[in-house]
């Protein structure tokens, strides 16, 4: 039945109509604007007043005008029209397992474009012409889908809101600058390290905070976030205050070959190759997307065992999970040390990447735009964190390439100032379309019969 | 008393309610005339609470029309529809539960402009004596049953044309649940207050109601006189007879 | 009344001595001593306000009282005094599991997950802390198993075992109070506490969740502490009453007992029963014997 309305409503996106909408809303834009903005009166050296031409830009305005109309009515509107009917007619369960399916699929294939994507780059752009692919886009997405599925963990699953998420991020950072300079260990080392001493802060800050809920806690964790950061800055024996810790060790491909340039087993000398940094961040890309792989294979299954039903519950029902018998503090303790620790490991990996960390990268704006992703996805969803960091990273990356802008607006139009503005935009239109995130079902964890999906509408989204 | 010789007070037609992607009410027909006490019975999950939730607006109704004192209220914001004084005791209390017992019932009075605020709030005082001893007590440190007696109080000081109860004798002990009958009545009888009552104490219910409705499922499966609703082998078997027999 | 009859006297699972529990000014219980016997099935009634569900919260330990002793003893034979425990070990170790008045279950989670969550303690155990459960060593597929299994006996017993994996929160009333209760009994309590377990139900509904009752005492030897106004629960299926007014105990005894107490009928029950009695009598008439017993 519904199949057959949806087909109706596709025959019904009228090309031409909408065609002739476009063109004559253009039509009537370029008559408003030909005069308004195609002429300019200026003055010349000699104070006469001259008239400009600048009926070009009207132009262009006049077409983005009739394009805009041509998609509203050629898209938007049928598809408005379709969400009112189909929402009157109830999605069905089977609609929520068939958007469960396409979420599996959405994995499957993500997850294979994302193991050939460097490869693919490589083929497209050349060696040197890959790295701002692989590393602007390829790492950095990846950095944040790590601490977005780490951070889903407290936030998602066991329903406490954490605002200085950044600061585990920090110590991962600052544990592999310190511990790799001053001891000269090697980052395999140290990655584990890195995650405990994280995690061991995660239980540090959680003790105390934990006692508390709702917007206290995230109050106090976003305090914690800041605390972290201005010890940083300030004790500077330590840390190198805001200056940072720079020449900090690349990562080393297990010690077999270096990348780096002076080295005897340096990668690309050994294979023969032209001296390039590319192959470092093509290695990067790898270990960032391993890192961020164990963090999706030990929440998966952390979330069938039973302290990540115990997450949920308490997600759902603090009152009545003590009153089955489980220790709440400690179940908060571990979602958060288990949170923290993929923090760390990410911020040992970003310390490596960078060679350079300064209390500058771990301001609370970091936290924030984790929170966001974490939002954004679908609390407790581990495909819908990782589209909500693509989109928000990836999109902010994207506004830097809008130099095309520039011919729009003028050569003093810097399309990355406005990048907050859209940034802000974009969050409030996603929110108003989707205020659960992009994917809020929730999968169960077991079933007797048949796995279900449970629509958005009844999960909790935890109350600290 | 006769159902048709009164005017209408609350008409409800064809009404269809959905949460989310449930459909809850499946084109529901009520008639509540002015001075009546009508009572919904039903089992769980039947639609009842909900019927009395899509008549105040929330959640509204996607289909069908409500009609109240002549003007419809179909669309009309919440806060519009307890103005035309339909006063609600929803399910689950929802009292104020930072506010003193007094502040709650100040709030319930405000539709009102608190003018009879002093005898009404001594009349709650002699059917709830419970709410004297608390009256300087938050909200939420009340027992479940008395912030049942408060939800009550707070909707009758708004002195409303329409009651709307939902199982008002849910968690009370059987002398309340007695005593709130009794006042219920004696405000119809007294005042002619129209009450629209929702309940799983069906005997109760339909013993104190003009007329009655049963609501399987979303739909109204029979109507009648509280009587012949109560004498209604059906029901009875239904809604009637447990165990305890 | 012989004594062998008052278990609660002979062969108590739970006593409360002296148990006074005051809220700043506002005495809630006052100076509380009852006790609860053995694979009986005891009744707390009263008055609203009467102080019901604050002994509840200190016998389960949500509430430190001000004053008085509980002591709690399992099939295991350990003693525990309840006033000195955090409330899950309560749950954990003295065994006593409890519903809710207003009921709380996890309503984004399915039934099944519901009745696993409860299952916490012993399957945290089998999991190896977590971390021998995340490397996929050790025997917790097979513990998994058998709470499964267990939930799904459970499942049975309440009649909801069709819908095992819907969400919680898509139940109707009725089913999610004995879904709530079915949850308390995966926990392997030795008392179990129930605030309200027949509110919001039709006596058909009350008829069905004393059947529930009766045999959780019946096979899985679980004492029952109820509190609940609805008479046809507490006379139908109680050993034991204990009234309350004003948080002091007004009556302790058998049903019978306590519903000809002049005071229990002046505070609590009201007029007598007669006038529906009355009622019922004159529609039994009307209806006649063929009547509804359908």
């Amino acid at each position: 039945m519904s199949s057959v309305v949806k087909s109706k409503d596709r025959a019904g996106i009228d090309f031409g109509r909408a065609l002739k909408d476009g063109v004559i809303i253009g039509i009537i834009a370029f008559a408003l604007l030909g005069p308004l903005v195609g002429l300019k009166t200026d003055q010349n050296m000699a104070n006469e007043l001259i008239l400009q031409n600048r009926l070009g830009l009207a132009a262009i305005l006049s077409v983005i005008v009739g394009v805009g109309r041509f998609l509203l009515s050629a898209f938007v509107y049928p598809w408005i029209a379709a969400r009112g009917n189909r929402s009157k007619a109830a999605v069905t369960l089977a609609e929520l397992e068939a958007r469960a399916r396409v979420t599996r699929g959405l994995s499957i294939t993500g997850l294979i474009f994302l193991f050939v994507y460097p490869i693919l780059i490589i083929s497209l752009f050349g060696v040197q012409g890959s790295i701002k692919w692989v590393d602007n886009y390829g790492v950095q997405i990846l950095i944040y889908v790590m601490l977005g599925w780490g951070l889903n963990i407290v936030i998602g699953l066991a329903g406490l809101l954490d605002l200085g998420y950044v600061a585990f991020y920090a110590v991962g950072a600052y544990s592999y600058a310190l511990l790799a300079i001053n001891f000269h260990l090697s980052f395999w080392v140290l990655l584990p390290v890195a995650g405990i001493l994280a995690a061991f802060w995660g239980i540090i800050l959680g003790f105390p905070v934990l006692r508390l809920r709702g917007d206290y806690l995230a109050i106090v964790t976003l305090a914690f976030g800041e605390i972290i950061r201005l010890v940083l800055i300030n004790w500077k024996d330590f840390s190198g205050g805001s200056a940072g810790i720079s020449s900090i060790p690349k990562v080393t491909m297990f010690g077999i070959y270096s990348f780096d340039v002076s080295a005897p087993n340096n990668f690309a000398k050994a294979f023969h190759l032209a001296a390039s940094s590319a192959y470092y961040k093509v290695f990067l890309y790898y270990l960032i997307l391993l890192l961020a792989l164990l963090t999706a294979f030990i929440t998966i299954r952390l979330r069938r065992l039973p302290i990540g039903r115990a997450w949920e519950a308490l997600r759902e029902d603090e009152v009545a999970c003590r009153s089955l018998g489980i220790n709440t503090t400690n179940t908060k303790l571990t979602a958060f040390a288990i949170g923290a620790m993929f923090g760390g490991f990410a911020g040992s990996f970003f310390a490596a990447r960078q060679g350079f960390v300064s209390p500058e990268s771990f301001i609370f704006m970091e936290s924030a735009v984790i929170v966001a992703i974490v939002v954004l996805g679908g609390m407790g969803s581990m495909i819908g964190v990782a589209l909500a960091a693509v989109a928000m990273i990836g999109g902010t990356e994207l506004l830097r390439e809008l130099d095309f802008l520039k011919l729009v607006f003028g050569k003093d139009f810097n399309p990355d100032q406005y990048r907050m503005l859209l940034f802000g935009l974009a969050m409030v239109i996603i929110m108003v379309w989707k205020p659960r995130g992009f994917v809020s079902a929730r999968q169960p964890t077991a079933f007797l019969f048949k796995r279900k999906t449970v629509s958005g509408d009844l999960v909790k989204e935890g109350h600290g | 008393m006769s159902a048709t010789d009164t005017k209408p007070l609350l008409t409800v037609r064809g009404v269809k309610t959905y949460y989310g992607n449930i459909i809850a009410l499946k084109g529901v027909d009520i008639d509540v005339h002015q001075g009546e006490i009508v009572t919904l019975i039903g089992a769980n999950g039947a639609g009842k609470s909900t019927l009395m939730m899509t008549i105040c607006g929330n959640p509204r109704a996607r289909e069908g029309s409500i009609v109240y004192d002549g003007e419809d209220i179909t669309r009309l914001p919440t806060h519009e529809i307890a103005r035309l004084r339909i006063a609600q005791s929803p399910e689950g209390r929802r009292i104020f539960p930072r506010m003193t017992v007094l502040e709650n019932l100040q709030m319930g009075a405000s539709i009102d402009g608190m003018e009879f605020f002093d005898t009404d709030i001594q009349y709650m005082f002699d059917l709830f004596p419970r709410l004297k001893e608390r009256l300087h007590q938050r909200g939420g440190t009340l027992s479940g049953g008395e912030q049942q007696m408060l939800a009550i109080a707070r909707a009758l000081m708004a002195r409303p044309k329409l009651l709307m109860l939902d199982e008002p004798s849910l968690g009370l002990a059987p002398l309340i649940v007695k005593q709130i009958f009794d006042a219920i009545r004696e405000l119809n009888r007294r005042d002619g207050l129209t009450v629209f009552l929702v309940e799983q104490n069906a005997f109760h219910a339909l013993k104190l109601a003009h007329r009655g409705y049963v609501m399987v499922n979303g739909v109204i499966t029979m109507s009648g006189s509280g009587r012949e609703l109560l004498e209604n082998p059906e029901v009875r078997a239904a809604y009637l007879e447990g165990g305890a027999h | 009344m012989t004594t062998s009859l008052r278990k609660w006297d002979s062969d108590p699972v739970l006593t409360v001595e002296h148990l006074t529990m005051r809220f700043g000014g506002l005495v809630a219980v006052n100076d509380l001593s009852f006790s609860v016997g053995r694979g009986d099935i005891t009744a707390l009634i009263g008055p609203n306000g009467a102080g019901k569900t604050t002994v509840f919260n200190c016998i389960t330990g949500f509430y430190k009282p001000t004053t008085g002793m509980m002591s709690m003893r399992p099939r295991d034979g350990s003693v525990h005094l309840l006033e000195r425990l955090p409330d899950f070990i309560v749950a954990r170790k003295a065994k006593v599991a409890r519903t809710f008045q207003n009921i709380r279950l996890f309503s984004g989670m399915t039934l099944l997950e519901n009745l696993l969550v409860a299952q916490h303690n012993p399957l945290m155990i089998a999991s190896g802390m977590t971390i021998l459960g995340v490397l996929g060593i050790g025997g917790y597929k097979a513990k998994e198993r058998e709470a499964i299994e267990r939930a799904r006996y459970w499942l049975d017993k309440i009649g909801l075992s069709g819908r095992a994996d819907d969400p919680a929160g898509d139940l109707p009333y009725g089913a999610q109070r004995r879904l709530e209760i079915a949850r308390a009994m995966c926990t392997g309590p030795d008392l179990l506490c129930l605030d309200e377990p027949a509110a919001g139900l039709n006596p058909r509904e009350s008829a069905e969740l004393n059947s529930l009752l009766l045999s959780i005492r019946e096979q899985d030897g679980t004492s029952i502490l109820l509190i609940e106004h609805d008479m046809s629960v507490v006379m139908g299926i109680s050993d034991h009453v204990v009234v309350l007014e004003y948080g002091t105990k007004i009556a302790d005894g058998t049903p019978t007992e306590t519903r000809n107490d002049p005071r229990v009928i002046a505070a609590y029950l009201g007029v007598d029963d007669e006038e529906v009695e009355e009622i019922e009598h004159e529609l039994d008439e009307v209806t006649g014997s063929e009547g509804g017993r359908a």
